[in-house]
């Protein structure tokens, strides 16, 4: 691991450009999933499954083969029955791609409402829609399996036969028929709670929820005469893209060109296929290029969510507030198919705290619901909701500050971690500290039903492999070509990079986001990676190009490359002072001296910087209807160092109010027979503009040694404390625990007559 | 299915097209017309990523027959500036970075431009009741509000 040294004063980072993608964006010149054409295209949609769990006994597609303007029909029949299903994931376990093509479109059993089933391509998606409604399908209704405590209750209906335990982060065990099971320990947690002086244990459950992003899932594809496959879509990895149709169609990687479009959000929940073989399989057998487009029903029913939850957690603490013993049982959906957060979402649950003793278990099972997808900072919300909530509990009972009593067992650098590795650099005191010190924290709540409530945050984030290209053009301009689609801004925080590392102005670098055919392999834009992770690709190519344009001065000037002196983007001969050659001056120069430079690095950083965060909100509640009213919210974060603030900023603010939708409206609804019951954005509720204040952002800087200007990934952490702070803040302005996510105003009312009763 | 003849002004321009009666004016925007800055998000309705200006009035365009177009005038994002140079909202959404992905802004800035039609002053209440029919599932909507107040503050210094 790459202990970067951190240049005191940086010339780009920090500052404030404008994106160079932003001029069409707000013009609407931008490509999205849906705004790119071929001719001769054809449009494709899916007939999903009215029923939660079911077997296929067959299906009949005649009327829909033989319907005017049809072109092709599809079923799981006409894709290959995977023969090396079993892939490695290194660490983390072994995915069954057998899973990720019955995802796509069932083969034998559908799994869920709304599960893919058969697709047609026709002229337009009118046509393929009424036509996809002629294919007769006969189903053997199942018992469908709603919830993680059914499903693990001895007699539970079994979904699949066998499956491979679950995998995101680290490797699960098969421990019941519905359910793999991964567990995590440090020192002794019976004489932990031995020595404490209180404990506390409670329950939880939190419900399905989306990522909610505003653009649904889009995919065009053609299949080449000659085999080769091109597919555009709107994704966060082109390469995972690629992959995934590679392997579950049988084909060579190479064979398949995925060139992403612009994204209209992600979240977590755009970098899997789900129609995306289809329109391949379908552009194969109509010889024409096919289109498929999700509607918000589609999307909600079938892609995303992220997991609901039952949690179980205890606590023990000394009198003076120490915590010494901690046990958490996490319960999570993987949905369909294994393979949820549960690993991240328990590991994170206590993480943050320096607890002595703890042991956690956590179990990955199987519902019939859609496979779930990572959402912001995967698992952690629903965890960091019920541990913050026990820990506002202990602060009240012991009558101790609940910044106090964090600070006091906060989680320092070089502790030891429940996954068994030191803590890296990170900077929790100071975030606290920061509450403290803050004007918001000081301030009076004033007003009856009013309440205050603070919680405390912690995600990993990650490494991960990135590239980037950077190639120097005459007129000293720089192209900068990564692997990673910009969800957020990315382009312009890597161009910043590549201009600091450089010496030169960030307009200087142009930046792209590269297809499958033209750029490295670049795992996907998760995990909070992009700007750290990426920007460490782009710094290494940058060094590279430095090198390279040094040996050029040499060359020029004859003398050793030693001697060329590389300072804030001038070459200058060491032996000659008088002898300088600016970045632009000597890219001019390189034709005539050897040819063009580029340069290519592929990186895969170690160096992870952790986020760690506070929030702080205020909140009235109307006691008639149960109604809460954010009043003011502060989100407290260290970012390492923040390339671009206001990007730092949008990405805090827009975290906590996906966060604040969890905590208090978004959920599922099914019903007995396992429907989906909200399958539109006007009962999926969604915060809107009015539901939220502004939220501040006051960001902390503690460099992260693992990159060259001390970023860490921003982007996660602020969906994982809002529940909890939100239900600090309605005990403390109503004197309710509530113990479920969401916090809709029947449950707040239920409870508030429970305690007046 | 028959195609109907369909006459407008779109962003100041005589268009005729033909259209199904089933297709929505988002569909024929998009689909018939290739204006595809407009955008679907849900297509019923609750997100106003499709909004447009039809006749004066702000609309969900997924919610409006194509047909029902036939002789109105519809601004849409491509009309929002004049040539190059970009409306005052579109410039202060690209600087105060009122937006994250983009998806939504097309719609957010057809919504905001209707407001700033009717009332040259919003406050930040008023901005956050008119933009209700808007999700922007990114930018937690702060430096949205922003840029609509620097916008306004621009259109009302330009009108002194
Ligand atoms: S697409 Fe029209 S309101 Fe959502
Ligand atoms: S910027 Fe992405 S939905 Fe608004």
């Amino acid at each position: 691991m790459n202990d970067y040294v951190i240049p005191e004063k940086l010339r780009v980072v920090g500052t404030t450009p404008i994106r160079p993608d932003g001029h069409d964006k707000v013009t609407g010149r931008a490509k999205f999933g849906d705004d790119f054409h071929l001719p001769g295209m054809l449009h494709g949609k899916v007939l999903r499954s009215p029923h939660a769990h079911a077997r296929i006994k067959s299906i009949d597609t005649s009327h829909a083969e033989t319907f005017p303007g049809v072109h092709a029909v599809v079923t799981a029949a006409d894709f290959p029955k995977i023969s090396s299903n079993v892939i490695d994931a290194g660490e983390a376990g072994q995915i069954d791609m057998q899973d990720v093509a019955d995802n796509c479109i069932a083969r034998e059993k559908v799994f869920y409402d709304g599960h893919a089933v058969a697709a047609v391509a026709a002229d337009n998606a009118h046509i393929a829609e009424e036509a996809a409604n002629l294919i007769q399908v006969d189903y053997e209704l199942l018992d469908p399996v709603m919830d993680v405590r059914s499903a693990m209750a001895d007699n539970a209906t079994v979904l699949h036969d066998n499956f491979l335990p679950g995998a995101f982060l680290a490797p699960t065990e098969k421990a019941l028929p519905n359910a793999s099971k991964l567990e995590l320990a440090m020192g002794d947690v019976s004489a932990g709670f031995d020595e404490a002086d209180i404990i506390i244990e409670r329950e939880f459950t939190t419900e399905t929820v989306h990522q909610g992003y505003i653009e649904t899932h889009i995919v065009t594809a053609q299949w080449g005469a000659n085999g080769m496959v091109t597919v555009w879509t709107t994704t966060q990895g082109q390469f995972a893209i690629r992959d995934q149709l590679a392997l579950v169609l049988e084909l060579p990687m190479s064979a398949i060109t995925v060139i992403p479009l612009e994204i209209g959000g992600g979240f977590g929940g755009k970098d899997s296929i789900y129609i995306d073989p289809l329109a391949v399989v379908l552009s194969k057998q109509s010889g024409r290029p096919v289109k498929m487009v999700m509607s918000r029903a589609e999307t909600l029913r079938a892609t995303g969510p992220s997991s609901g939850t039952y949690i179980k957690a205890r606590l023990g603490v000394k009198i003076d507030g120490t915590l010494v013993a901690a046990e958490f049982h996490g319960a999570y959906e993987a949905g369909a198919y294994s393979g949820g957060p549960v690993a991240p979402g328990v590991s994170t649950a206590l993480t943050r705290y320096n607890i002595p003793n703890v042991k956690i278990e956590g179990y990955d099972v199987l519902v019939n619901k859609p496979k779930v997808k990572p959402y912001r900072a995967p698992g952690a919300t629903p965890s960091n909701f019920a541990v913050e909530t026990m820990i506002d509990e202990l602060c009240r009972e012991l009558k101790l500050d609940p910044v106090e009593f964090r600070l006091h067992n906060a989680l320092k650098t070089g502790d030891r971690l429940v996954l068994g590795f030191p803590c890296p650099e990170i900077g929790g005191v100071e975030i606290l500290k920061a509450v403290q010190n803050h004007a918001h924290y000081q301030s009076d709540i004033g007003g009856p039903h009013r309440g205050r409530g603070l919680a405390y945050g912690f995600w990993f984030g990650a490494g991960l492999p990135s590239s980037a290209d950077l190639m120097v053009n005459s007129d000293g301009t720089v192209q900068l070509c990564s692997g990673s689609p910009d969800m957020s801004g990315t382009r312009i925080t890597l161009a910043m990079q590549a201009a600091e590392a450089l010496g030169i102005e960030p307009n200087d670098i142009f930046p792209s986001v590269g297809d499958t055919a033209s750029v490295g392999y670049s795992f996907q834009t998760v995990a909070s990676r992009t700007t750290f992770a990426t920007g460490i690709a782009v710094y290494q190519a940058a060094q590279d190009i430095l090198a390279q344009m040094a040996e050029r001065a040499a060359l020029i000037w004859q003398i050793a490359t030693d001697n060329i002196l590389i300072d804030g983007g001038r070459f200058v001969n060491k032996t000659n002072v008088q002898q300088c050659f600016t970045f632009k001056e000597l890219a001019g120069k390189l034709v005539g001296t050897g040819g063009p430079i580029a340069a290519r690095a592929l990186a895969s950083p170690e160096g992870v910087g952790f986020q760690i965060t506070a929030h702080l909100v205020d909140l009235a509640v109307d006691t008639e209807t149960g109604k809460v009213d954010i009043l003011r919210y502060t989100a407290f974060q260290d970012a390492g160092k923040a390339v671009h603030p206001d990007f730092v900023e949008g990405q805090i603010q827009g975290g906590t109010v996906q966060g604040i939708g969890w905590a208090l409206n978004e959920e599922y609804f099914y019903d007995g027979a396992g429907h989906l019951k909200n399958t539109s954005l006007l009962d999926y509720r969604m915060p809107t503009i009015l539901d939220v204040p502004n939220i501040e952002a006051v960001i902390l800087e503690r460099p992260n040694p693992g990159h060259p200007y001390g970023v860490r990934g921003v982007g996660e952490v602020p969906i994982v404390p809002p529940a909890a702070a939100i239900a600090n803040a309605l005990y403390d302005a109503v004197g309710i625990r509530m113990n479920t996510l969401p916090m809709t105003p029947a449950k707040i009312l239920d409870k508030l007559n429970s305690i007046t009763d | 299915m028959n195609r109907q003849q369909v006459t407008a002004t779109i962003n100041g321009e005589h268009k005729e097209f033909l259209c199904e009666p089933r297709q929505s004016l988002l569909e024929v925007l998009r689909d018939e017309l290739f204006l595809t800055g407009t955008k679907e998000g849900c297509n019923d309705g609750n997100c106003g990523s499709c909004n447009v200006i039809l006749d004066g009035t702000l609309v969900n365009s997924c919610c409006i027959f194509g047909v029902e177009a036939n002789g109105g005038h519809i601004t849409t994002i491509e009309g929002l500036s004049k040539g190059n140079e970009l409306h005052p909202l579109q410039q202060t959404f690209l600087e105060g970075t009122g937006m994250q992905c983009g998806f939504c802004t097309p719609g957010f800035l057809i919504a905001a431009s209707a407001l700033l039609d009717e009332n040259s002053e919003p406050t930040e209440e008023e901005i956050r009741h008119w933009l209700v029919g808007n999700l922007c599932r990114c930018t937690g909507y702060d430096k949205i509000v922003k840029a609509v107040q620097d916008a306004a503050l621009i259109l009302r210094e330009r009108a002194l």
